[in-house]
């Protein structure tokens, strides 16, 4: 991997542990060799322009999609041969709105318990506990559909920390949201790793978003561009802000013949 | 499922132990999938109302109508001549059985579109058991669909004995199971909501009227051999003749064989089709990300 850059040491025990992933969906390519890790208690930003396999990588970790090249460990456990195990210690806010519209805050967190074989008692609990800490308390037989765009995602946030996992995954969780709400949610989450401990695997191609404690992971086409902490990847590209190294890092090198119009 | 090692233990982090998914962790999240279709299909009383008036206007409106020209001559399970409105009551049974098998395919590429399915497949369950949760979940709803058109049915003179509203549950289960299974491989199949009118055209009108749900099968074969050999190609006639033996206590074996076997090969195709390591979901990009 000629354009990989790897800086600062990574954890000796990953929450997740990404190695050597690949994937195409038929004859497209839409990740090659892909290898990184999460430590625990750490914030780290999935970085990549729109296209760039952000999704893909989270539908692999998640194994909506089987792992054919490389392998997804979570706290050790295979992604595709303990995907059980795996997915207990692991919770995910998709890109799209995953929540049932037509059902009330509680019916969907109430659900979502359910999935992850949580007893009616001890989700109630937890869903009250939950609600005030994403700041949605009071909200809880609201309809889903009655909610905002920011509403909705802290209830996301919510429902994925239901079943307490140890890592947490976030797709462009902020997309479409006002630069308050984005704060807010950011804000929450960068809590959570400092208090319960939590890994953080946030997905986004908004820069801003990046603070200079972060761990960062570039991806370009499918490729990794690079990897490590934000104040090495700064210094290993030459640039003088992450915004900068950001910039060239995704720039797409034209190394094919110029398209000649007929 | 095996006891989970403690890797993050190792990482000297807090340990967290996660306690073994055993069969009551199992039936709560059986009973979480049931009671969220049971909650969907509340909230949506136009789909309740659509249900129960298809086959209503076929029991009001097309038996009274053709009544007087369809003869129903007396054939197993019947042991004299009956109405019209009678004969076609088990096939307006599997009727509602095959529009919320298919409806219940709808919601999953719905699911799927808006991101909801996701949230079932990424819970820890085995994938197996959680597309069977959702298949029994569709067959609740199915089959208190059914039961709402037999009590409408009732008052309109239609009426079985009361051991035969019980004796046809197993019957309604079973068909649904097989239509619902059939659904949610048709949904693994279709990328899009708008393809979904193909499966009315494809699967549900042919599958309905190829059946003995509206005539005997020995009209049929007397009007014509090949659309007679279509229906016994067709799953749906043994639904139909299951229900229709059930009503009166008793089982036509080569139907329940013949719907048992359909149930389990749709219900193995769905699995594999839904299987992340073989299924098709893995060649289609995903279509909530841009990433």
């Amino acid at each position: 991997m000629q354009h990989v850059r790897t800086s600062g040491p990574e954890s000796a025990v990953a929450a997740l542990d990404v190695a050597g992933i690949g994937h195409s969906y038929g004859p497209k390519r839409a990740l090659n060799d892909i290898s990184f890790s999460v430590a625990p208690a750490t914030f780290t930003v999935l970085l990549g322009l729109n296209g760039a396999g952000k999704t893909t990588l989270f539908s692999l970790i998640s194994h909506l999609y089987d792992t054919r090249r490389g392998s997804i460990r979570i706290f050790g456990h295979d992604v595709c041969r303990a995907s059980g195990e795996a997915l207990r210690r692991v919770g995910i806010v998709f890109q799209a709105r995953t929540l049932d519209l037509d059902l009330s805050v509680h019916q969907n967190l109430s659900y979502h318990a359910s999935l992850h074989g949580i007893a009616e008692r001890e989700a109630q609990q937890r869903i009250a506990a939950l609600l005030d800490t994403v700041g949605m308390q009071g909200r809880q037989h609201d309809k889903a559909r009655s909610l905002s765009g920011g509403q909705m995602r802290r209830i996301e946030i919510a429902r994925a920390l239901l079943h307490r996992p140890l890592l947490l995954l976030l797709d462009e969780a902020t997309v479409g949201l006002d630069i308050e709400s984005r704060a807010g949610i950011l804000a929450t989450i960068r809590k959570l790793v400092e208090t319960e401990g939590i890994g953080v695997l946030w997905a986004t191609h908004l820069i801003d978003e990046v603070e200079d404690g972060d761990h960062v992971v570039v991806l370009r086409q499918g490729e990794l561009a690079a990897k490590g902490k934000v104040a090495d990847v700064v210094r290993d590209t030459s640039a003088n802000s992450i915004r900068a190294a950001f910039s060239k890092l995704s720039r797409i090198e034209t190394t094919s013949a110029p398209e000649v119009s007929p | 499922m095996s006891a989970p090692a403690m890797p993050e233990k190792a990482a000297g982090i807090m340990p967290v132990r996660f306690e073994e998914f055993g069969l009551r962790h199992h039936l709560i999240c059986l009973k979480g999938i049931v009671l969220r279709e049971c909650l969907r299909f509340m909230h949506q009383r136009e789909r309740f109302i659509s249900s129960l008036v298809r086959p209503l206007v076929w029991l009001f409106i097309f038996a009274a109508g053709f009544r007087q020209v369809l003869g129903v001559s007396i054939i197993p399970p019947y042991k004299t001549y009956v109405l019209y409105e009678v004969y076609i009551t088990p096939g307006l049974c599997g009727m509602i059985l095959l529009f919320s098998g298919m409806q219940s395919s709808l919601s999953m590429v719905y699911d799927r579109e808006m991101g909801n399915m996701r949230t079932l497949l990424v819970s820890p369950f085995p994938r197996w058991f959680l597309l069977v949760s959702k298949m029994l979940a569709g067959v609740a709803v199915s089959i208190a669909q059914v039961y709402a058109f037999l009590i409408v049915a009732w008052f309109w003179g239609v009426k079985a004995s009361p051991l035969g509203y019980l004796t046809v549950l197993p019957a309604l289960f079973l068909s649904g199971m097989m239509l619902c299974a059939l659904g949610m491989l048709l949904s693994s199949m279709i990328k899009q909501l708008e393809n979904f009118a193909g499966i009315m055209n494809f699967v549900i009108f042919p599958g309905y009227f190829a059946s003995p749900a509206l005539y005997p099968l020995w009209r049929i074969q007397e009007a014509s051999p090949l659309l007679y050999k279509i229906c016994l190609a067709n799953p749906f006639t043994y639904a139909v003749e299951l229900i229709r033996f059930a009503f009166y206590g008793q089982v036509d074996w080569v139907s329940l064989v013949i719907v048992a076997g359909f149930t389990l090969l749709f219900l193995a195709g769905a699995i594999i089709a839904y299987d992340p390591s073989r299924g098709l979901m893995t060649r289609k990009q995903d279509p909530g990300g841009n990433g």
